[in-house]
């Protein structure tokens, strides 16, 4: 078991170093670099004025190099600009250049600087991923319980009309993606014009005090998408329970419906749901940046479109580095957690 | 020109519609909160004989049967919204404005799907496809799209030109009509106009075509590249395994919206990567394509060698002519053979659409080969001494087609929700394209004053993607019968 983990950490590590690589590559391609310093800079720059602004920045260096200052691995080169000032990554404003560490990348605990908003991008992406994990952590308490009960109700009788019809619901939510149902929840339940006005089509003011009227769409716009698709697992793990031999056992006893759904087959009905609800994560950051979008709620979704429409280099590596990790360790707790729930399976 | 309503002249059968409607919901809740709470299968009798039969009719039986009923009232009434609309045009209101203008599109689709529930025993997998009304249900709604959208790009649905603005239908609301218009132009904005005075409903059926065309074909590339590179890293494993399976995920560890705001980008377009990216993964259904006739009528040279210069022949041709732009990245063929252009926005959108779904097809591909390669026709195969290649792609994938064709189904849909979040974003397709996505962009920023830009391109994606998902679960439940 330890070395199952070692060796998964190992190969996540190398697909973090790949897609960082890949982020790094894509944002520091020559077209992108230009509209960075002309967002930045001067709109009407000339193509020599753009060469300038950005080799005194030192964005003009090889990019394995430029990699490997991000890293941390390579010593940050020190570049004197047209004024005579040294720059480099590892200066920050006001700080002499004499005092400045040398490795100054991700390892060193140093994430860089927005170029978009101005600050660290560790306090930024800190900040945004808090307000992201309050909107989750309200998904999951809606997504999670209201997804088994459905799919425990599907599954307890399959073929049922109560089947098909909650079968029926889960399909329409898994089609409905959450610009859609986005869309018609606030034209429902928000809009000014006709509507019942319960919600408010916004969740700017949730992001200081959320209460139940800001924050309930959003968290039910992103539950409803994922809801659809662990009800299926769970009702397709149920059915295959009920019709398993010690069922049969339990109903010729004659142990009651109630009992043998609560006791003998929802343990073991949840087991493989679980593995879909970790494998869900990486679904929810996309259906966090949609309704972050949406509703405006400036979290890290709405940091991930800001970094990326404006180029903001460093912000969306750090924005990447924490998605791709988010991504990587659900599927190892995933893993392990499957090992651990499931006594038919071993890794040796 | 006054103002249309919604049913016009049919708008006695709105009250009927409504009641029906509330009391469907109100008995539906009914019988759910008594079926499914309820411990216990319902009373049984014991017969003299030793057999059981249910015991008359209860609530739940009376229930059922008022339930079916509403049901088919509701859909009458529809019906008569529908046909009665087809035949009164603007008559009867807004409903029948639209159902007169898809007029083309209810024919073809009563014949098709009438011809095929005729002939449903000689249709194979498609035929028993009419035996589950789910999957009924789905084929309609799929086949309705592709009807709206292949007519819109006739011409005979649209009412205005999509990128038309016409002074004064500024948010109009639906049913208004147009001031001043001229002879031979449609009279009314049938669903309204948008924030730019454009007409909605014509938006929405030019978007269906941007779907119709993209969705299946972008799927089916994908289908082709999954599988071409799943079928032997199941087959062989070891490195080659190891190797592409790390790749595909990779390629999955990546936020897709991430990963679609690095790549469909202008200035990713301008420096060409896509065009790149397209040269690698178009060549993928040539290669599919050449492995598989060659697998087949290897033997056979005197059929095999002009079959595959025809067929590889004209792949390569249109893949060169795909790829090679004047001016652009690639330019390979010279301009008198480079039989189309494809823009650079349209191609950035289909090749990142195909790369994000292709790891998942592939892993979907090596685990049924993985699961079918320790079949017994397999290794009866290899006794007999095929080629690998020949196993692979004429026993294993055959064998593999049940789960590929539901996946395919479901895939389309899933690109669909992929094209519109592309559009909804505003990445790829020009900013006043009436694709789905970008209209519901463009809408939402005033929906909590007018609703009606938003929601009909919401809703119509909502019914394309469900019924790709119906028409998957139909299949599903139908191949699983055999």
């Amino acid at each position: 078991m330890g070395l199952f983990i070692l060796r998964r950490l190992g190969v996540m590590i190398l697909t973090a170093l790949c897609l960082t690589f890949v982020v790094f590559f894509l944002t520091n391609l020559y077209p992108n670099l230009e509209k960075l310093a002309k967002t930045q800079g001067n709109m009407r720059m000339t193509d020599e004025q753009v060469e300038s602004w950005l080799s005194n920045r030192g964005y003009l260096q090889p990019v394995p190099v430029k990699y490997g200052e991000w890293l941390g691995v390579l010593p940050s080169k020190q570049i004197e600009n047209s004024e005579g000032d040294l720059v480099g990554r590892c200066i920050d404003p006001g700080v002499d250049p004499a005092d400045a560490p040398r490795f100054c990348g991700i390892l060193q605990g140093d994430w860089g600087y927005s170029t978009v908003f101005k600050d660290d991008v560790a306090s930024i992406v800190a900040t945004r991923l808090a307000l992201t994990g309050k909107l989750m952590f309200w998904v999951m308490v809606l997504m999670v319980p209201s997804a088994l009960i459905l799919g425990v109700l599907a599954g307890m009788r399959e073929g049922s009309r109560t089947d098909r019809t909650l079968s029926t619901v889960a399909i329409t939510t898994t089609a409905t993606p959450e610009y859609v149902s986005g869309v018609i929840l606030i034209a429902v339940f928000a809009s000014s014009a006709v509507g019942l006005k319960w919600f408010k089509g916004t969740a700017t003011s949730a992001m200081d005090n959320a209460n139940f009227e800001n924050f309930f769409l959003p968290v039910l716009t992103i539950s409803l998408f994922g809801m659809g698709y662990i009800a299926r697992m769970t009702r397709a793990s149920m059915a295959e329970v009920m019709t398993a031999q010690y069922i049969r056992t339990a109903r010729l006893k004659g142990v009651s419906f109630r009992n043998i759904v609560t006791k003998h087959a929802l343990r073991n009905a949840l087991i493989a749901p679980f593995t879909v609800i970790m494998l869900q994560f990486p679904w929810l950051l996309n259906g966090v940046v949609i309704v972050e979008t949406l509703f405006n709620y400036k979290g890290f979704g709405w940091v991930l479109v800001q970094a990326a429409g404006n180029n903001d280099i460093e912000l969306l590596l750090g924005v990447s580095v924490v998605s791709v990790f988010v991504v990587l360790i659900t599927q190892l707790v995933s893993d392990i957690g499957y090992v651990y729930l499931n006594p038919r399976i071993s890794v040796s | 020109m006054e103002p249309l309503t919604w049913a016009g002249s049919l708008s006695f059968l709105n009250i009927p519609f409504i009641w029906c409607a509330i009391a469907l919901i109100a008995v539906f809740i009914l019988s759910f909160a008594t079926s499914a709470f309820a411990s216990g299968d319902g009373s049984m009798q014991m017969n003299a004989d030793g057999t059981s039969s249910a015991a008359g009719a209860g609530i739940a039986d009376l229930v059922n049967k008022v339930l079916v009923g509403l049901l088919l009232l509701l859909v009458v009434i529809v019906l008569l919204y529908l046909v009665l609309g087809a035949v009164m045009s603007t008559g009867a209101g807004i409903i029948g404005g639209i159902s007169r203008q898809l007029l083309p599109v209810w024919i073809a689709l009563i014949a098709l799907m009438g011809t095929s529930f005729y002939h449903k025993r000689k249709l194979g997998l498609y035929g028993k496809l009419f035996d589950s009304t789910i999957g009924m249900i789905g084929f309609a709604l799929v086949m309705f799209w592709v009807f709206v959208g292949v007519f819109g790009a006739m011409d005979l649905i649209i009412t205005h030109d999509p990128l038309d603005q016409v002074s004064g239908m500024k948010n109009k609301i639906p049913g208004t009509p147009l001031r001043g218009a001229e002879d031979g132009e449609y009279l009314w904005y049938l669903l309204g106009g948008d924030n730019l005075a454009r007409d909605i409903f014509s938006r929405v059926v030019a978007g269906s075509w941007i779907v119709v065309q993209i969705a299946p074909l972008a799927t089916l590339f994908a289908f082709m590249v999954g599988i071409t590179l799943g079928l032997p890293a199941g087959y062989f494993g070891g490195k080659l395994d190891t190797f592409l399976s790390f790749l595909a995920n990779l390629i999955l560890a990546f936020p897709v919206i991430l990963l679609f705001y690095l790549l469909v980008t202008p200035e990713i377009v301008a420096t060409g990567i896509p065009t790149y990216m397209a040269v690698v993964l178009f060549i993928f259904p040539i290669i599919f394509m050449g492995v598989l006739l060659n697998s087949r009528f290897y033997t056979q040279p005197h059929i095999r060698t002009p079959l595959l210069i025809v067929v590889l022949g004209i792949m390569l041709w249109l893949y060169l002519s795909l790829v090679s732009e004047q001016g652009g990245a690639v330019p390979i063929l010279p301009w008198f053979l480079d039989l189309f252009d494809i823009p650079g926005g349209i191609l950035v959108v289909f090749v990142s659409v195909v790369f994000v779904n292709s790891p998942t097809v592939f892993r979907i591909v090596r685990g049924l080969t993985l699961d079918i390669k320790t079949r017994d026709y397999v290794a009866a195969a290899q006794t007999r001494g095929e080629g690998t290649w020949y196993i692979m792609l004429w026993e294993i994938l055959p064998n593999a087609r049940g789960p590929l064709i539901v996946d395919f189904c479901l895939r389309i849909g899933y690109t669909t929700i992929l094209l519109g979040t592309l559009g909804f974003f505003g990445l790829g397709l020009p900013p006043e394209s009436p694709d789905w996505g970008s209209t519901i962009n463009e809408g939402r920023k005033l929906l909590s004053i007018y609703l009606h830009p938003a929601l009909p391109p919401a809703l119509s994606l909502l019914s394309l993607v469900l019924g790709l998902n119906l028409l998957a679960d139909g299949l599903r439940e139908e191949s699983l019968r055999d």
